[in-house]
């Protein structure tokens, strides 16, 4: 039997993916594609312009069609077919016979009728040459508008961010953004939050001509306005690609689409349209997972079988710009027929809708915007049509601790699809798990479940955890191959048998050789029990790189000196100390977020000197390469500002000398504020500090970063004594039970209990271990010592500091830097 | 294990074995070329590869940190912690990403030797 797909987009990759695996024999497989590429991860192409390469979005590699017997054919789209001849005939002047012809060919950006579209500065959003062509735009482009407030100018509007250009407008005809998906008051949440990230939104805008002479100038509106922009993206929908076919005299739909029967199959029996191309009961399917199931049934009728599609839920998750936005089921059913749940908090940002049937049984489906955590859970129970067991709004509210998702995923019957992606049910990954396919890794790889858009990673894991303790296992969490512990019982033994070093570890209590997972761990575990310098002999090469070379490695291979400046404040001689010390070695700096400054570009070699110069004029390292205690931030407190209700420069100072050097399962940032009005933003740190009238309030467990959330009031009014006391021993027992790499927020998040139980064992001392936390912290305060120094005043230590070992006074000859404004920058990398 | 020693491999004399760091590694120069040489020392094993990681192009895995994945000896790149076996050069954590070259090395009394030209075998040598 002989093959031909046309169109090797994400269907019909996958398509050629599942019918290899058929192993039919016989099999002729050939396969044209317009684009220059093979298959690549269109759902993911915006991170093209976060860090990805091309070659990281393939669905796989050349080799793969070779290795497979695929013939494939790239940038050499089929121009014509002769359905009475069964022949193909592309651009190249290739001709093949066929038995069977599958129509991938997907859908191309929608363009409205109307003048100026073809000018200079016009692009669409849909390949990686599209991305291409707007990428090198972007260079000389300072506004942005995106036509189309749907999901792809979202995402479009977000890309445009990304390349820099601050000013990006989105328009959009209908009154709300994401018309389709979600409802007004979710979107007016949408919109603020996109808003406060920067982007300018102007909706019930209807565009009726991109303005310019050649080059793109602005966007027009009917009511006579315009707006200015340069780079324009237009994302007003998508138009089937389905011109070879209408040719062919297929039928197609009036507003474009191959039109198919439920097998998947066309007009002529023998050729079937899968994927974007394909209508279906005048329905185009422009999400990935119904047109794999399109392809699973397209294979079925091809090789005899009698599968059929009955249509598929459109329910979709994204994150755009770090909003979640997910809505599911039947997003507006008719108000007369259902109950509606509505949560909404506007300073949040969090906006949750369930509707139900009248009488409160079945959940019929919703919108999620801000947090939409409970998306999968809420997602299987309208498919499974599950009753409601507890109270209604529970199913907003609830399943926020992991126990009770995961509870709530062994709720689901077997059939129910896990992964919608890669159709996994639940039953499926059980039985991966039963035949001993027991980690994340392993049945990802066995079932297919989360391998496209990983949604639904929570859930497998979670299942995989359960089915294991039905099976009377006992899920350990175990730091890697080398030790059977997790890093809490870990600390434990290696605190028991009183074990100094990494071997000696490793000899008495795990097994193997070590790797880049254990060795950092235990070198922080050592490190937190005994405060021993971290370069002693035969504990450098356990230290994780950075550790080893006491500073963070950066693009090109240099690295960064960072000395500590406690609590933000330094002298003007300091200043200039760094001034003159970074001019002499040519080094670029700036002013971190933590109010320090970084130095950047010191060859490994100059690392000694450099700091060297630092402590003769009275610095100390700033630990910014370590686990470990950085910055505490201040505001300037009641010495100066009017506000101010304590001197929060004078008390970070203190908290800063008394935690500096602190080793820990991960970074650890603190800040202090002198009044409510929080210009330290230490809500966001694993530990703030925030004047009251009648003392300090202690905020705990606090994150920026990718995952950003407010710290947690652990005790309130405290004078400056018993707070240090409680940060001590919060922070001893943050050290002793967290995994390795967790921040403070996520080892909360775990934690049984919560805050409650972390408040009780620190405040009330449920657990009667406090003396000794405190204890242990004073042993590691007192053995305090600047790494930095003792590295400076050892021959043996310094000698390490060099690139090459047979050439110690040359420099790597491979950095090279750039000018950039009036400082040098590290070379971008590949 | 014994030393695969082909009769055309050049040994260039690299370093003394107290100028490596036990389980640690170092950069050697050799002509225009960089060579991350590895002291495997829980094993009594040495190794040496390109200095060169192939992800971003990095001059970089002299200063990672070696280990052993279910007892292949390997190195893991500083900068985003790809591992690489340090027995034939294959890189274990991406099946995706490109080996690097590997060379032999050999010991006589304290001094180091590395391999050039043909060296594409196993490396490891008993010390
Ligand atoms: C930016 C963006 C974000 C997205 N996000 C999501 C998401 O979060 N979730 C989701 O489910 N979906 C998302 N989608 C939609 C998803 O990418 C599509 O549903 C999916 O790619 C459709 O697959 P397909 O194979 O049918 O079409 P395509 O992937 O478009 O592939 C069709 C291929 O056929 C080629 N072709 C066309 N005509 C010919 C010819 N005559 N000869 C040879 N080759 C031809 C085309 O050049 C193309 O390469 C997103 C799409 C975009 C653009
Ligand atoms: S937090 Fe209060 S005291 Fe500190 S600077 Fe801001 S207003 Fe002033
Ligand atoms: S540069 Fe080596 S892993 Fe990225």
């Amino acid at each position: 039997m002989k093959i031909v797909v046309i169109g090797n987009g994400m269907v019909g990759f996958k398509f050629c993916r599942k019918l290899v695996e058929r192993k039919v024999p016989g099999l002729e497989l050939v396969v044209f594609g317009e684009e220059r590429l093979p298959a690549y991860d269109r759902v993911h192409l915006s991170s093209y312009f976060d860090g990805k390469s091309a070659a990281d979005l393939l669905l796989a590699p050349k080799s793969w069609y070779t290795d497979n017997g695929v013939r494939l054919h790239l940038g050499d789209p089929v121009h014509h077919i002769s359905p009475g001849l069964q022949t193909v005939t592309a651009k190249s002047g290739i001709t093949e016979p066929y038995d069977i012809l599958v129509f991938a060919t997907g859908s191309s950006a929608f363009v409205p009728p109307m003048p100026g579209t073809d000018q200079k500065g016009v692009f669409v959003y849909r390949t990686l040459d599209d991305l291409d062509h707007m990428k090198t735009a972007a260079r000389k482009a300072r506004r942005a508008a995106v036509i189309g407030g749907g999901l792809l100018g979202l995402e479009a509007a977000k890309s445009c961010l990304d390349l820099g250009i601050a000013d990006t407008t989105i328009v959009e005809y209908a009154p709300r953004l994401m018309p389709r998906q979600i409802d007004q008051n979710g979107s007016a949440i949408l919109q603020q939050q996109l808003e406060t990230l920067g982007l300018k939104i102007r909706t019930n805008a209807y565009t009726t001509a991109i303005l310019g002479d050649g080059t793109a100038t602005g966007v027009g509106f009917e009511d006579g306005s315009s707006i200015p922009a340069d780079m324009i993206v237009i994302s007003a929908g998508i138009r089937p690609r389905d011109e070879l076919a209408a040719s062919a005299g297929l039928e197609t739909g009036s507003r474009g689409g191959i039109v198919v029967n439920d097998r998947m199959q066309t007009t002529h029996a023998n050729i079937y349209a899968i994927g974007e191309c394909a209508l279906y009961q005048h329905i185009i399917y422009g999400l990935v997972a119904p047109g794999y199931e399109m392809a699973d049934i397209a294979i079925d009728n091809i090789l005899g079988g009698n599968r059929t599609f009955g249509g598929f839920d459109m329910s979709t998750k994204l994150k755009l710009v770090g909003v979640d936005v997910a809505s599911f089921g039947d997003p507006f059913p008719p108000p007369d027929s259902c109950r509606v749940i509505v949560f909404e908090d506007q300073v949040a940002g969090v906006y949750k809708r369930i509707n139900m049937t009248g009488d409160g049984q079945y959940l019929l489906g919703g919108i999620l915007i801000g947090d939409a955590s409970a998306y999968n859970m809420l997602l299987q129970k309208v498919k499974n049509k599950m009753k409601i067991t507890g109270k209604p709004e529970d199913e907003l509210l609830g399943a926020r601790s992991t126990g009770e998702a995961a509870a709530g995923a062994l709720g689901l019957p077997p059939d129910a699809m896990i992964c919608s992606c890669e159709s996994v049910s639940k039953s499926a990954i059980c039985q991966a798990v039963e035949d001993g396919h027991e980690t994340f890794n392993a049945v990802k790889k066995c079932t297919g479940a989360s391998t496209s858009c990983g949604g639904c990673a929570p859930m497998v894991k979670d299942l995989i955890t359960y089915t294991l303790k039905s099976q009377g296992k006992y899920v350990r969490n175990v730091l890697c191959e080398h030790f059977g512990y997790s890093r809490q019982e870990l600390f434990d033994l290696i605190k028991i048998r009183s074990l100094h070093s990494y071997d000696e570890v490793l000899d008495s209590i795990g097994h193997g050789d070590g790797c880049e997972v254990c060795k950092p761990a235990v070198s922080s575990i050592l490190a937190s029990l005994w405060g021993d310098m971290i370069l002693a002999k035969g504990n450098d090469t356990a230290q994780d790189s950075n550790d080893r070379y006491l500073a963070n490695i950066q693009k090109g291979g240099t690295y960064s000196v960072v000395p500590r400046i406690p609590g933000g404040e330094i002298t003007p001689q300091k200043l200039m100390a760094i001034g003159r010390i970074a001019e002499k070695y040519n080094l670029y700096t700036k002013i971190t977020g933590g109010q320090r400054i970084d130095m950047f570009g010191a060859h490994v070699g100059d690392l000694p000197l450099i700091w060297e110069e630092l402590i003769a004029e009275g610095f100390e390292s700033g630990h910014a390469y370590g686990k470990a205690l950085r910055t505490v931030k201040s505001c300037v407190g009641s010495t100066w500002c009017r506000f101010g209700l304590h001197d929060s420069v004078s008390y970070a100072i203190r908290v800063e000398e008394r935690y500096r050097g602190l080793r820990a399962p991960h970074k650890i940032k603190s800040a202090v504020s002198g009044c409510i009005r929080e210009c330290a933003e230490a809500q966001s740190k694993d530990f703030g500090i925030i004047a009251t009238e009648k003392g300090w309030n202690l905020y705990v467990c606090g994150n920026g970063g990718s995952k950003p959330q407010h710290a947690l009031l652990l005790a309130a009014d405290l004078d400056s004594e018993t707070c240090i006391q409680y940060i001590d021993r919060f922070l001893m027992f943050y050290i002793k039970t967290a995994d390795p790499l967790t921040r403070t927020a996520t080892w909360l998040n775990k934690m049984e209990g919560g805050i409650d139980y972390l408040r009780n064992v620190v405040v009330k001392d449920s657990l009667g271990i406090a003396g000794e936390l405190e204890r242990e912290m004073q042993a590691l305060v007192d053995s305090y010592k600047c790494e930095w120094r003792e590295v400076v005043e050892t021959p043996a230590l310094r000698k390490r500091f060099t690139h090459f070992v047979d050439a110690p006074e040359e420099k790597d000859p491979s950095v090279k830097f750039e000018q950039l404004r009036e400082q040098k920058k590290a070379v971008e990398w590949k | 294990m014994s030393p695969i020693t082909k009769e055309k491999t050049n040994w260039f004399f690299a370093c003394k074995v107290e100028d490596v760091p036990a389980n640690g590694g170092v950069c050697v120069k050799y002509k225009n070329e960089q060579i991350a040489l590895f002291h495997f020392a829980r094993r009594g094993e040495w190794y040496a590869s390109q200095n060169l990681c192939p992800h971003r192009r990095q001059m970089a895995l002299s200063r990672g940190m070696i280990g052993a994945q279910a007892g292949e000896p390997k190195v893991a790149c500083p900068f985003h912690k790809k591992t690489f076996s340090l027995a034939d050069g294959r890189c274990l954590s991406d099946e995706h990403e490109c080996a690097i070259k590997v060379y032999p090395v050999k010991l006589e009394e304290d001094r180091i030797y590395i391999g050039v030209d043909g060296g594409k075998e196993t490396s490891a040598v008993p010390a």
